[in-house]
């Protein structure tokens, strides 16, 4: 496998494979937090907070593993590390920022359960990036994350002022943005190689 | 017995976890772009929906409130790792079309959300009804997606011809968008609204928090 740059690391989670349009990856919080602007760009933050750790954390246990032989354990040694590190963010957060707490209520402990930052490490481990690799792909990711939920939230603020029929509104029509949103996406394709 | 019954069928329709509860819809969109990795992830995500809200509900009396979650997870990733093992033992090359969305069941919102909502308060028997129940709802959701993809994407089902191909000589031209991410979001999102429509009851549910709060923040 041939070594790929940071730059095209960083791009290709960012845009060309982007976690949430290409992925799938961290859909709830997608869905649940972009319909506010400000909470959505709170989110990322924690997000991308998150990501970075739990990126760290999974090239290291990655480590340990290789070394003893045991890569089965990978899911749930990752899983209790990173979830352990949210629930750090989280009483850090209570007690640094309130307002931030309140504003982004149930989702912190969701990030826990965030298949955006799982996938992320289970794809850094199959991709076999090395430490600093790992950390841009990270940044990218979470890079990318947050362009998709500000994205979603600023359009999803003028939907509400749309006449959208009742039934439709909510999560018919936000699943139908982000549908439309991938398809922009999709322009990126061959970016970054 | 009516309850056990109502646990089970209530997840299909009425209260799917997919469109109604929007929960686990990540691996909805992404594994569904043929029928065969679908009905795996289907079988995968069942098993350890049912086995994990079982085996938690057996421990719920014995579960410290505060570190509830890590719990969860611990008893939700020891079945997850049992059931990708199997996978890769016996469907290899499948399980490597799932990539890393058999690992990405821990973090299905459906598995936890059902611990935490459901297995926490109620017996071995009904909890196992429940996970059983809900993986079914969130598989009907998936077989629907990856047939309309599969069939319209590629002309196949289960990788047997269906439609007859123009480039093999038959008259349908494959619509390869079916096959990339955007119609994935596409199709559930019509789905739910298909749904809604249907059963009207669905649309202004109470119980969904994150309306809640979008609506009062509108006003």
């Amino acid at each position: 496998m041939k070594d790929p740059g940071y730059w095209s690391i960083f791009l290709n989670a960012a845009l060309v494979n982007n976690f949430v349009l290409a992925y799938f990856l961290g859909i709830c919080p997608f869905f649940g937090v972009s319909a506010k602007l400000e909470t959505a760009v709170r989110m990322s933050g924690a997000v991308a907070f998150v990501m970075l750790v739990a990126s760290m954390c999974a090239f290291g246990i990655n480590l340990v593993l290789e070394a003893i032989n045991a890569p089965y354990l990978r899911i749930i040694s990752y899983i209790l590390v990173i979830s352990s590190t949210v629930q750090l963010v989280e009483m850090l957060m209570r007690k640094l920022s309130p307002p931030t707490f309140r504003a982004l209520g149930i989702f912190l402990p969701l990030i826990t359960t965030n298949c955006a930052i799982f996938g992320l490490a289970l794809f850094q481990t199959n991709k076999g990036y090395g430490f600093a690799q790992a950390i841009v792909y990270a940044l990218g990711a979470a890079a990318g994350f947050a362009l998709a939920l500000v994205l979603m939230a600023g359009v999803r603020e003028k939907l509400d002022l749309a006449d959208v029929p009742e039934i439709f509104k909510g999560t018919a029509a936000a699943l139908i943005v982000a549908g439309i949103l991938s398809m922009g996406f999709m322009g990126f394709a061959g970016l970054g190689r | 017995m009516g309850d056990a019954r109502k646990v089970l069928i209530d997840p299909l329709v009425d209260n799917n976890p997919v469109t109604l509860q929007v929960l686990g819809i990540c691996s909805a969109l992404a594994v569904t772009t043929s029928l065969l990795p679908a009905l795996l992830m289907c079988v995968a995500l069942t098993a350890v929906a049912a086995l994990s809200t079982a085996a938690i509900s057996s421990i719920r009396n014995r579960i410290p409130n505060n570190i509830r979650i890590i719990v969860h997870m611990t008893i939700i990733a020891s079945f997850v790792i049992i059931v990708d093992q199997l996978l890769r033992a016996y469907a290899f090359e499948t399980s490597k079309q799932l990539s890393v969305f058999v690992g990405l069941i821990i973090t299905n919102c459906i598995v936890l959300g059902r611990a935490e909502a459901f297995a926490m308060k109620n017996g071995v028997g009904l909890s196992f009804l429940d996970g059983l129940g809900n993986g079914l709802g969130y598989s009907v959701i998936l077989i629907i997606v990856a047939t309309i993809r599969e069939l319209t994407g590629a002309g196949t089902l289960l990788g047997y011809p269906i439609l007859p191909l123009v480039s093999d000589g038959g008259w349908y031209e494959a619509n390869g968008l079916m096959l990339l991410p955007p119609s994935a979001f596409f199709i559930i999102g019509l789905l739910i609204w298909g749904v809604r429509s249907w059963r009207t009851a669905q649309a202004e549910h109470p119980d969904y928090r994150i309306h809640q709060v979008h609506r009062t923040e509108v006003l």
